[in-house]
């Protein structure tokens, strides 16, 4: 029995470092990614990274690149995001391509792993060439490619909402700033909901910024936070935290829960006999994509806040979900980052096209001020930090685990990733 | 008052869902010895059968009827995994008896493997499981004190488990031999015990409780394809605290960090709670290196 002993303390100081590293979700599942990138890329085999070394442009193609996680813990998300880049990029093709010249994706599997994603990005700026990337979800595998990118003078579009205080020269940042999410979502609610928050997040960069962010806006809007928890990655259970939240009253929750989490939070909120009737909740990571794997009757009558829904109404949207759907199957459902994604390589293309050029700097100095009709409304392209104007959204879940909008800014807002307009958020970029 | 028992009431809900994941790992790991890493994946597959079960209800069957797939689903769960582990035992694990640190490996890769054929089969996104019309809602006792049908009834699961378990193990033939096998294979085998045949069993009926925990747990979790993950670490530490071997020792160890852990969780944050929870575990392992319940046998093998 000693030596089972011996062993039983060892499986017990593995357990606790995956435990501990608050990743056991993704330490375990980062390694199942070969077989997933495998089929990737078979599926994208003309791409071709094997003739790895070829010039971008040679012939009559551009090689871009696509880096999101196709296994492990955030392949959930990303998959679609990449779906939805390829679709776009198929759409530029067939409409004769940039600049004369046919699209070539490579794509690269992150693996839900920051070493494997700066690895990649190595891989596609230096081996494949390629003229631009498309990427990324999580905050921090941004910044784990960010120097790689910067070094190489490389491009990357990034289609996520995110929690602001960066900007930096070779990123285009698609997805919402805070100032295009947060902030006016918590408006919102201090207006019709009422003043006391609780914060409730994933314990990572996101939700603490993104707190650390809501808690300087509350205390000019004369709100109360009544109660801030963050939970490890792969938490399961809620019944602690709920039981916190019925004691402290709040008038509405502000989630910054991601991934399976939300699915545990929001079925045992619904046993513990609490509906957004009493308590509203406020989500900034569930979009539609993520509401069928919770289900919608959990879901049904929470909020959210995004640029975007699958039930926007535009002309574009209807184009973009009908493709969508055609392409990858009626049951496919598109969300914000989905979009942003689709947009992403369309805003490129009109850089490419109006500096007659792929190269990085000329592409980034015709950047600034380009529209895009997209299916969210026209995004414009701010030249000073890189970021999209964009419209903003908060939408009311139903039934069908569709998103309705229930209220929307008139029209697009500025991005300040550094909020330096709001007087409150003074000393919050410096942290 | 009435936060107190609400919190002692999770409590005893999050050792109930620990004691359910954890049974089957105290029958492979504590009795058996195997390290299974791919235990968590036979949870999964539990979860997996619950919903298609679901899905067969919901499209062939009229809906007045669909209640009764939780029955369905909870059956099923246990003999589908159990065959799953039935095969795995035939194919693999059978190699590696007293290789522990063979067999950690090996299932881990297993785990992988199985994660991945679930992406494969299901998709990376989670997928939902309706929970029985007659689980939803909670017993009202007074304005806060709420007891969720549904925690109710996974302690029931786990309790029925429990005595299912023990039965098996004291009162009956196929539970001595087990017994018997772990203790001492060789003089088993030369008594006539067919080891083989006792080994595979067991392996099967450890998977399958594990099958019956993923089924469970539809209700209140994530169903994906790495659902197990988020249950490995704990499950294990489950059996490890009780003391390997233990089948009693598997339920205070899932009291002890199911309780323990809320009222940290309360007293600090989620992460926090976790932090001491194993503080206190590591702190018990130094004092009682062999769990809460050790086994004592006259073995000679160490």
């Amino acid at each position: 029995m000693k030596k089972m002993n011996r062993v039983a303390s060892a499986v017990m100081a593995v357990a606790m470092a995956f435990s501990l590293a608050g990743c056991s979700g993704g330490a375990m599942s980062e390694v199942s990614g070969s077989s997933a990138s495998a089929e990737t890329e078979s599926k994208t085999s003309e791409s071709g990274s094997e003739q790895a070394s070829t010039p971008e442009s040679s012939g009559d193609t551009i090689k871009v690149g696509i880096l999101h996680s196709l296994s492990g813990t955030m392949a959930i998300s990303e998959t679609s995001v990449k779906d939805a880049e390829l679709l776009a990029i198929k759409e530029i093709n067939e409409a004769g391509g940039v600049l004369g010249k046919q699209l070539e994706p490579v794509v690269e599997d992150g693996a839900s792993d920051n070493a494997t994603f700066k690895e990649k990005a190595e891989k596609l700026l230096l081996n494949d060439k390629v003229a631009t990337v498309f990427g990324c979800w999580t905050s921090a595998s941004r910044k784990a490619v960010l120097p790689t990118f910067e070094s190489n003078n490389g491009l990357l579009w990034y289609p996520v909402q995110y929690e602001g205080m960066e900007s930096s020269p070779n990123i285009f940042y698609v997805g919402a700033a805070p100032n295009q999410q947060i902030v006016p979502a918590i408006e919102y609610m201090s207006e019709n909901y009422g003043k006391k928050v609780f914060l409730l997040g994933s314990d990572y960069v996101f939700p603490r910024t993104a707190n650390e962010i809501v808690k300087k806006q509350a205390e000019a809007l004369g709100m109360e936070v009544v109660g801030e928890e963050y939970t490890p990655m792969g938490h399961t259970d809620y019944t602690t935290i709920i039981s916190k939240i019925q004691q402290a009253q709040p008038d509405f929750i502000f989630n910054t829960l991601n991934g399976d989490s939300n699915v545990a939070f929001f079925k045992q909120y619904k046993d513990a006999g609490l509906t957004p009737d009493q308590i509203q909740t406020l989500s900034v990571s569930i979009a539609e994509e993520e509401v069928a794997g919770i289900g919608a009757s959990y879901l049904e009558g929470h909020l959210t806040a995004w640029n975007y829904y699958e039930t926007t109404d535009t002309p574009e949207n209807e184009k973009f979900v009908e493709a969508y759907k055609a392409e990858y199957g009626e049951d496919r459902v598109t969300d914000d980052p989905i979009e942003a994604g689709y947009d992403a390589v369309y805003l490129w293309a009109k850089a490419v096209e109006k500096a007659g050029s792929i190269d990085v700097d000329k592409v980034k100095e015709a950047a600034g001020g380009i529209e895009f009709s997209a299916p969210e409304g026209t995004i414009t392209i701010d030249g000073d930090n890189q970021h999209m104007y964009k419209p903003v959204r908060i939408g009311k879940i139903n039934a069908d685990g569709l998103i309705d909008e229930v209220w929307s800014t008139d029209e697009a807002v500025k991005p300040d990733p550094y909020l330096s307009t709001y007087e409150w958020a003074s000393g919050l970029s410096t942290q | 008052m009435e936060l107190f028992l609400m919190q002692l009431f999770n409590g005893i809900s999050v050792s109930s869902i620990l004691l359910l994941a954890a049974l089957g790992l105290a029958i492979t790991f504590g009795l058996m010895g195997v390290i299974n890493m791919a235990h968590g994946e036979f949870i999964m597959i539990g979860a997996y059968t619950a919903y298609v079960v679901q899905n067969f209800f919901k499209k062939y069957l009229p809906a007045s009827v669909f209640d009764s797939y939780c029955i369905v689903a909870i059956l099923l769960s246990f003999l589908v995994a159990g065959f799953c582990g039935l095969i795995l035992e035939k194919l693999i694990i059978r190699k590696l008896y007293g290789r522990a640190a063979d067999s950690l490996l090996v299932t881990w890769g297993i785990s992988l493997i199985l994660q991945q054929g679930a992406r494969s089969i299901f998709g990376s996104p989670n997928v939902g499981v309706e929970a029985p019309s007659f689980l939803e809602n909670s017993l009202k006792i007074s304005g806060m004190l709420a007891l969720p049908y549904k925690r109710l009834f996974i302690l029931l699961i786990a309790v029925i488990c429990l005595l299912g378990v023990y039965a098996l193990m004291f009162k009956t033939r196929q539970g001595r031999n087990i017994r018997a096998v772990m203790q001492n294979r060789n003089m088993a085998a030369s008594l006539g015990v067919n080891t083989s045949r006792v080994d595979a069993s067991t392996f099967a009926i450890g998977s399958g409780l594990a099958g019956l925990a993923g089924c469970a747990l539809t209700w209140i979790g994530a169903i994906g394809p790495t659902l197990g993950t988020n249950y490995i670490v704990d499950t294990f530490m489950t059996v490890v605290v009780g003391g390997a071997g233990s089948i009693i020792g598997s339920v205070f160890g899932a009291g002890f960090i199911g309780v323990g852990e809320t009222a940290f969780e309360f007293m600090t944050t989620a992460s926090m709670g976790k932090v001491l929870i194993f503080v206190c575990v590591i702190i018990l392992l130094q004092f009682r290196p062999k769990g809460i319940f050790a086994v004592h046998t006259r073995s000679l093998e160490d």
